[in-house]
């Protein structure tokens, strides 16, 4: 099965090459666990690369997830007109990242963007977005969430829901539950396995953010935006140190793992299967 | 009653707030790519402009700084050998895990359902060094060729489709004479169409807005894919005192259309393939 070859292969070269000093156009040296500890003693950017990561992962996931859910929602309302603002909600997240972040670049403009120019004539200040230290990243988490709650999680959602058996919540609704409790104690426990899922993939797809803060903003300004594969990326193949970029990668591989690994170890407690032996 | 149609209207308000946010950045940016770059530096700024400029796109396309035609020509070939790839290795690859035993399968199906959760990024360096090995470094061969050996997500879709379908069906034709190739690709494969297209869709879809690659990957300019290439236009006006915006926003529409199209040319098989890929066997 050749794709184990193109997986688990290069997964045990690569950290061989994480125990070395490759410079591309020398062969490898072998130099143990230098690369790691330089990496965790004395590499300050990639502490501020786990930290802005870190804080865009924890954005995006938890208002990305629950802004997915509340659309989810709606659409399930049954309003006329639902499929076609399913097609709307959709469309932003099949636009090619490059492309959103290019026409929300334009939006984001600080003097003759549009964006400003309403803010302005609300009376509130326009910021540089993405040129401003401050600004970048909550841009960034802007453009991230437009192209992403409308997507694949919000359609799980909605399935979900739809699993839902109608006549738990005519049970609830007879015992005299009030909407928002009939949302927390049926909604919520049957939909868990839904959030489950979402909950893994979202976290891994927010740690690998890339191409956003690489188009939009190189990382900067002044490091605002330096994501982790960002960091990953100008090490290895700007300044050519692929030993060094390998420990970084294997570095973020043990993070993934062990976020996915403490998911699936905390979901005994709170996902909720239904019928199913546990 | 009235406290209902209240809640209704209220519902349908937020989801009229909800399209504006959703659908301006479509519509300003549309109307920004028929500007005239005189219009772009109005302030306030204007929707939509006095007369639309087409020959906007046009411009996109006829930069003789930015080959944009043989950009999309570039993405194009990947994204299509991409799928021709995922959906030739995935078909055989999950008939392999559906219909035969042979030893260690469920090993090998876990490990191979691990590589989901795996970042590509790890792979990124190896697989780079090893394509730079083979002498395949600016070319787009890297770009497609890994397809063509099954992907993890596509194999468990079809897999749990075949799984599906009864093995009589399998059991009458090999009655009849039919070997295993025959079985998968005159029985299995047509029964298999709404998944195989599910696969194919998303393929392309990846495919053609990957960046991660291509970046790593391509070196000269004729060999970029559309969303390398697309970045020309941050960076190479026509001419420098020109406000080229208009044309930024062209060209990023022109590389979303394909794609909108094919979503809403197979808009049942998307909402199916994400559905499918959230119940977890």
């Amino acid at each position: 099965m050749g794709f184990l070859v193109f997986n688990f292969g290069p997964l045990l070269y690569s950290f061989f090459l994480s125990l070395t000093k490759y410079s591309i156009v020398r062969e490898p040296v072998f130099q143990g666990l230098d690369n790691y500890v330089q990496i965790f003693t004395r590499d300050r950017l990639f502490w501020v690369a786990i930290e802005k990561t870190g804080y865009y992962a924890v954005v995006t996931v938890v208002v990305g997830l629950t802004c997915s859910l509340l659309l989810a929602l709606l659409l399930d309302q049954k309003l006329l007109g639902t499929s076609l603002l399913r097609t709307f909600f959709f469309m932003p997240t099949l636009t090619p990242v490059v492309a959103s972040v290019l026409i929300w670049g334009w939006i984001f403009q600080p003097d003759l963007g549009v964006l400003n120019f309403l803010l302005r004539s609300l009376g509130l200040p326009g910021p540089g977005w993405l040129q401003s230290v401050e600004w970048a990243m909550p841009a960034l988490l802007v453009v991230a969430l437009w192209g992403s709650v409308g997507g694949s999680r919000m359609v799980i959602f909605i399935a979900g829901l739809q699993g839902i058996p109608h006549e738990l919540y005519e049970a609830a609704h007879i015992d005299g539950a009030g909407l928002w409790t009939r949302f927390r104690h049926v909604t919520i426990p049957l939909l868990t396995p839904t959030i489950f899922f979402n909950l893994v993939l979202g976290i891994i797809a927010s740690l690998s953010v890339f191409q956003l803060a690489f188009v939009g903003t190189k990382g900067g300004p002044a490091n605002a935006t330096y994501f982790y594969v960002l960091h990953i990326y100008y090490r290895g193949f700007a300044d050519s140190e692929m030993g060094y970029a390998a420990a970084l990668a294997w570095i973020f591989f043990a993070i993934i793992m062990a976020f996915t690994g403490i998911q699936f170890w905390l979901q005994k407690r709170w996902v909720h299967y239904e019928g199913a032996p546990r | 009653m009235s406290a209902r149609v209240v809640r209704r209207a209220a519902l349908y308000a937020v989801a009229a707030v909800l399209v504006a946010i959703f659908m301006g950045p479509f519509l300003w940016s549309l109307g920004s790519s028929l500007k005239t770059a005189r219009e772009m530096t109005f302030y306030p700024p204007t929707l939509l402009p006095a007369a639309p400029r087409f020959q906007n796109y046009a411009d996109v396309f006829g930069n003789p700084k930015v080959p944009m035609a043989l950009f999309a020509l570039n993405s194009i070939q990947v994204a299509l050998l991409s799928v021709v790839g995922q959906v030739l290795s995935a078909t055989v690859v999950a008939y392999g895990f559906s219909r035969f035993r042979f030893p260690y399968r469920n090993v090998l199906f876990v490990l191979l359902l691990s590589t989901l959760v795996m970042p590509r990024e790890v792979l990124l360096i190896p697989n780079f060094l090893l394509f730079r090995y083979l002498g395949l470094f600016n070319t787009l061969t890297p770009l497609w060729l890994p397809s063509f050996f099954g992907g993890a997500f596509n194999v468990f879709l079809l897999r749990q489709f075949l799984m599906t379908l009864p093995p009589d069906l399998d059991e009458a034709a090999k009655i009849d004479g039919a070997n295993s190739w025959t079985i998968l690709w005159r029985i299995l494969v047509p029964l298999c169409q709404p998944a195989i297209a599910t696969v194919a869709i998303f393929t392309f879809l990846n495919h053609w807005n990957e960046f991660l690659e291509p970046l790593v990957y391509l070196s000269s300019t004729d060999k970029f894919t559309l969303a390398l290439g697309l970045r020309f236009f941050q960076t190479q006006p026509n001419d420098a005192q020109e406000p080229r915006d208009q044309l930024l926003m062209a060209a990023s529409l022109t590389m979303t259309a394909p794609v909108l199209l094919l979503f809403f040319a197979c808009q049942r098989y998307f909402i199916r393939g994400i559905v499918m890929s959230g119940i977890k066997g």
